[in-house]
């Protein structure tokens, strides 16, 4: 194998498994430490620059970090960075003079933001600082997009969405709220220098059964009834509830529906358990709710008596999967299963919906009839206008739509100063020594072995009894410390300098983990068959030295890498040292 | 600093016939000097009794006094252990052998504990072919006081200090040949490859076996005119060829060369082949072999590996014909066997 190029920032970034699986890629063990060391408002700022949400996100993210953690690969719980966002949330101090400074006098450019969701919200975010003049428009009575109308207030209260969006609309956006764009074309005409379209992917997909026509009175798509609620149009459910679907949007429907009048309340979903799309912790949140999920009921027919809505009947299933691990759900041939119900929620996916877009405004859009957008650049074919967040590519959620805001605004503003949108700017990297002395850190190197701390619940009959009482308490102070104690600063890089090497094995000896081994090079595919502890997470990269005096090589599997300093502390020349990386994403105007 | 290891370790690590990781088999965290050759050597010990399947309550540890010695707080923490006084390692380990004779031995001494305070007790054990694996952990120096040159120290060779050496090394493995030992062998801390068989083969020997392991002391003999550093002993060591060690009733699979290897069955049943590099010497003969250190030591260069093993030996138990059952584990009805038996025993010397 070739030496590895730790100059280039993607090798360390890797490293950094939580950062990097985050679309944002928010700097995590930079804020968690300063979460350790009761620095609140500074880590909530790390995030904000990122992420722009720390508040909601530390509620709601779908938290792609915390499987990447590297702690699930040698304890078994990550570490609980989202609740950890939350606890910077949570005490920080006014961090308004923090925030960009936006100038009296704009740069003369006009830019739509079109739907207030993340995505619109993030693009507003990077230009308004930079002097463009942004107009917002949006069909809900404040700003959050689906933030506000999906997610429910017992997740996400109303005081912390209106915090975090009114910073960015108190940048000087001219929002317009309770308007529906029903033409792009009106926009374009306008004359905005550049057009953001961020309307989210509103359209619940219903399912159409026999008996759907008599039943419809009593059955509603998911994602409408929960801002039906959101906006207080809907103040109650039947007593029997089912909720058809796995993903989050049913976990949502079936919670809120406990807290709605729904008593006997059941999620039905197609799927085995284990399949479903819903986050695990949600499932254990529904179950904590007394909610029952039953898997592998295929919804077959509504039925209804006298003209009313009586329940459904399913079909049982059983999940067989072939070689390639595909699935196909066999009836397993039982009588069709009854289940009563007063009311149903169909919360079985959402899709796109373009109809206010014109055809012949330069925008293609594809046989599936979405617009056709760049993966980088979020510019549509049509140079003016850009996509972002669940608009562009499909629904997803909120941290992707922060991280599709950036890059959009990045696009915007090289697109308005005349520059071409596909050269991107690189990162900004920085790799800086920790050594404060002989085996001294400037990180907390030792390893906390506690396992993961649960968030402390509200009792079920307080939160159960009113819709807006968040049942997620937070950690404390003083167990968010103990939290984020557990993160093993991933971000503190062992890097290696084979010129100072005199191979006394010293590292290799003290690894906790078996990862260095000195060995002669060669494929990389036989190297990790041979190393001092097998290298068969084929994701994970092996660190590669140029030869050492005996032409041997050092050779490092990032695997299970504690990032505890013992190598540098245990190596007699200073070969291994310890050095933070820190990566943040170009943002505009940077 | 860290003063404790972290718990977590590599999710596949192998597990050996008992069930056990090479973890179950570590020690305390390190205090030496970082980059001590001696924290290769507990990590090579490491892995020999864990490769070996030995339980580790079946193992006492033994030292005397010295960085070497404090060595074994770091090494198979669940074995027994004894630090004891300086030079005295060998008495304590007879007395200990003597007592119980199903565990293994493993006494652990540094240049300063054997060849110095501790050269009598070292001749003895080794001519008494007390069943243990004794190791050297030489540097050539007093690194626990500040680096003074030992008496394994070579003539000419200069410390971190700078004062070359005046008086004659005393070369370890030829003292121990000459007093009757019945294994020796010479490695190097930063060469597990060839340390780690052979600290396996000198637990399966019967007898005492000794392995003076160079061990450079990164602090004050770790410089360029110093003939116990890192670059010396890598540019200066010849191999008398190398080692596999098979533990018994594990198929052979390793192929060689015929004529250039010699393939030896040990007492417990495992084998050690040795592929020959160095056509002088011949490790079953002790003539040969003390000819060979001789040899390397008038060119300037370190012999390691396989010196000598005698094939025959006969340990301490044996000569001394001692019960098989420990005597430790007699209890008063085997120790006196009550009036009738002695007037048997008097009756049979009349």
């Amino acid at each position: 194998m070739k030496p590895t190029d730790i100059k280039n920032p993607e090798y360390f970034h890797k490293v950094v498994d939580c950062q990097y699986a985050c679309p944002a890629h928010t700097p995590v063990p930079e804020y968690i430490r300063l979460i350790a060391a009761e620095r609140y408002t500074d880590a909530y700022m790390v995030n904000w620059q990122s992420n722009v949400f720390p508040g909601i996100l530390g509620r709601t993210c779908d938290r792609p970090c915390e499987p990447a953690c590297r702690r699930v690969r040698v304890e078994e719980e990550p570490v609980a960075i989202c609740r950890l966002k939350r606890v910077a949330a949570d005490n920080k101090e006014d961090i308004r003079e923090r925030l960009p400074v936006i100038p009296a006098t704009k740069n003369g450019k006009r830019v739509a933001l079109i739907g207030a969701g993340p995505a619109s919200l993030t693009v507003a975010r990077g230009l308004a600082p930079l002097g463009y003049t942004i107009d917002l428009y949006d069909n809900q009575f404040a700003g959050g997009g689906m933030m506000r109308s999906q997610i429910p207030s017992f997740r996400l209260p109303a005081e912390v969405l209106d915090e975090e969006v009114n910073y960015i609309l108190d940048m000087g956006i001219n929002a317009t709220f309770n308007v529906q764009v029903e033409s792009l074309k009106e926009i374009l005409d306008k004359e905005y220098d550049a057009v953001f379209v961020g309307t989210g992917a509103p359209r619940g997909k219903g399912l159409n059964l026999p008996g759907l026509e008599d039943a419809m009175p009593n059955v509603y798509l998911g994602i409408d009834w929960l801002s039906s609620v959101a906006f207080e149009h809907t103040k109650s459910i039947g007593k029997r509830v089912l909720v058809l679907g796995g993903g989050n949007t049913a976990m949502d429907c079936c919670r809120t529906s406990r807290r709605m009048g729904g008593e006997d309340v059941r999620v039905v979903v197609r799927s085995p358990f284990e399949d479903m799309k819903a986050s695990p912790w949600e499932k254990e949140d529904a179950a904590a709710e007394g909610i029952p999920i039953y898997n592998n009921h295929v919804p077959k027919e509504f039925v209804v008596e006298d003209g009313k809505l009586k329940g459904m009947r399913f079909e049982k299933v059983e999940a067989h999967y072939d070689e390639d691990g595909k699935r196909t759900l066999v009836p397993t041939g039982e009588d069709l299963v009854f289940m009563e119900a007063d009311d149903v929620l169909m919360a079985i996916g959402q899709e796109n919906a373009f109809p206010w877009i014109e055809r012949d405004l330069g925008i293609e859009f594809d046989k599936w009839e979405m617009p056709v957008v760049d993966k980088a650049t979020f510019q549509s074919t049509n140079e003016r206008v850009f996509f972002g967040g669940d608009s562009a590519f499909g629904p997803e959620n909120i941290i992707t739509a922060v991280a599709h805001g950036h890059q959009a605004a990045v696009s915007i503003d090289l697109f308005c100063r005349g520059e071409d949108v596909h050269k991107r700017p690189p990162p900004h990297v920085s790799l800086s020594s920790q050594k404060m002395g002989v085996h001294e850190w400037s990180y907390d190197n030792a390893v906390a072995n506690d396992h993961r701390y649960a968030v402390p619940h509200a009792p079920l009959a307080k939160t159960l009894k009113n819709r807006k009482v968040e049942v997620e308490l937070g950690f404390d102070v003083e167990t968010g410390y103990k939290e984020a104690e557990r993160c093993l600063n991933c971000d503190v890089q062992t890097v290696f300098d084979e010129l100072r090497c005199i191979e006394c094995d010293a590292c290799v000896d003290i690894c906790p983990t078996d990862c260095i081994t000195f060995t002669t090079n060669g494929t990389e595919e036989e190297l990790r068959h041979r190393l001092e502890a097998p290298a068969n997470n084929l994701a994970q990269d092996l660190y590669i030295s140029a030869d050492l005096p005996t032409m041997r090589v050092m050779v490092k599997d990032e695997n299970v890498c504690l990032h505890c300093g013992l190598c540098a502390e245990r190596c007699p020349t200073t070969a291994w040292d310890m050095q933070k990386f820190l990566y943040n994403v170009h943002k505009a105007g940077e | 600093m860290s003063y404790q290891l972290p718990k977590f370790r590599h999710p596949e690590l192998p597990v050996n016939d008992l069930g056990y990781t090479k973890a179950d088999y570590e020690g305390a965290i390190s205090t030496l000097c970082a980059g001590c050759g001696h924290d290769s050597i507990s990590g090579a010990i490491v892995r020999a009794c864990h490769e070996l399947s030995i339980e580790p309550h079946k193992i006492a540890k033994l030292s005397g006094i010295g960085c070497s010695s404090k060595a074994p707080t770091y090494f198979l923490g669940n074995s027994h252990g004894f630090n004891s006084v300086h030079g005295r390692m060998p008495s304590v380990v007879t007395g200990a052998a003597l007592a119980n004779r199903d565990l293994l031995y493993m006494g652990v001494s540094g240049d300063g504990d054997t060849a110095s305070i501790g050269m009598g007790q070292f001749a003895h054990v080794a001519r008494r072919n007390l069943n243990m694996v004794y190791i050297v952990m030489n540097n050539g120096c007093y690194g626990l006081t500040k680096g003074q040159d030992s008496a394994t120290a070579d003539r000419g060779s200069a410390s971190k200090k700078g004062d070359p050496n005046i008086y004659s090394a005393i070369d370890l493995c030829g003292t121990a040949l000459q007093m009757g030992a019945t294994f020796v062998a010479r490695s190097f801390s930063g060469d597990k490859e060839q340390l780690v068989p052979l600290i396996k083969a000198a637990i399966s020997h019967r007898g005492f076996a000794l392995i003076d392991v160079v061990s450079p002391c990164v602090t004050f003999n770790n410089n360029a005119k110093s003939t116990k550093s890192y670059e010396f002993v890598r540019e200066h060591s010849e191999a008398t060829g190398t080692i596999d060690f098979v533990p018994m009733h594990k198929e052979i699979t390793t192929e060689y060369q015929p004529g250039h290897s010699h393939e030896v069955t040990l007492h417990n049943g495992s084998s050690i082949r040795l592929y020959k590099v160095d056509e002088s010497l011949n490790p079953f003969d002790r003539r040969s072999a003390i000819n060979a250190l001789e040899e390397h030591r008038c060119s300037g260069n370190i012999l390691t590996g396989l010196i000598y093993m005698n094939m025959d030996s006969r340990d301490l138990h044996e000569v001394l014909e001692t019960s098989q059952r420990p005597l430790n584990a007699l209890d008063e009805s085997d120790l006196c066997p009550g009036n009738k038996m002695l007037l048997n025993i008097n009756a049979s010397l009349r």
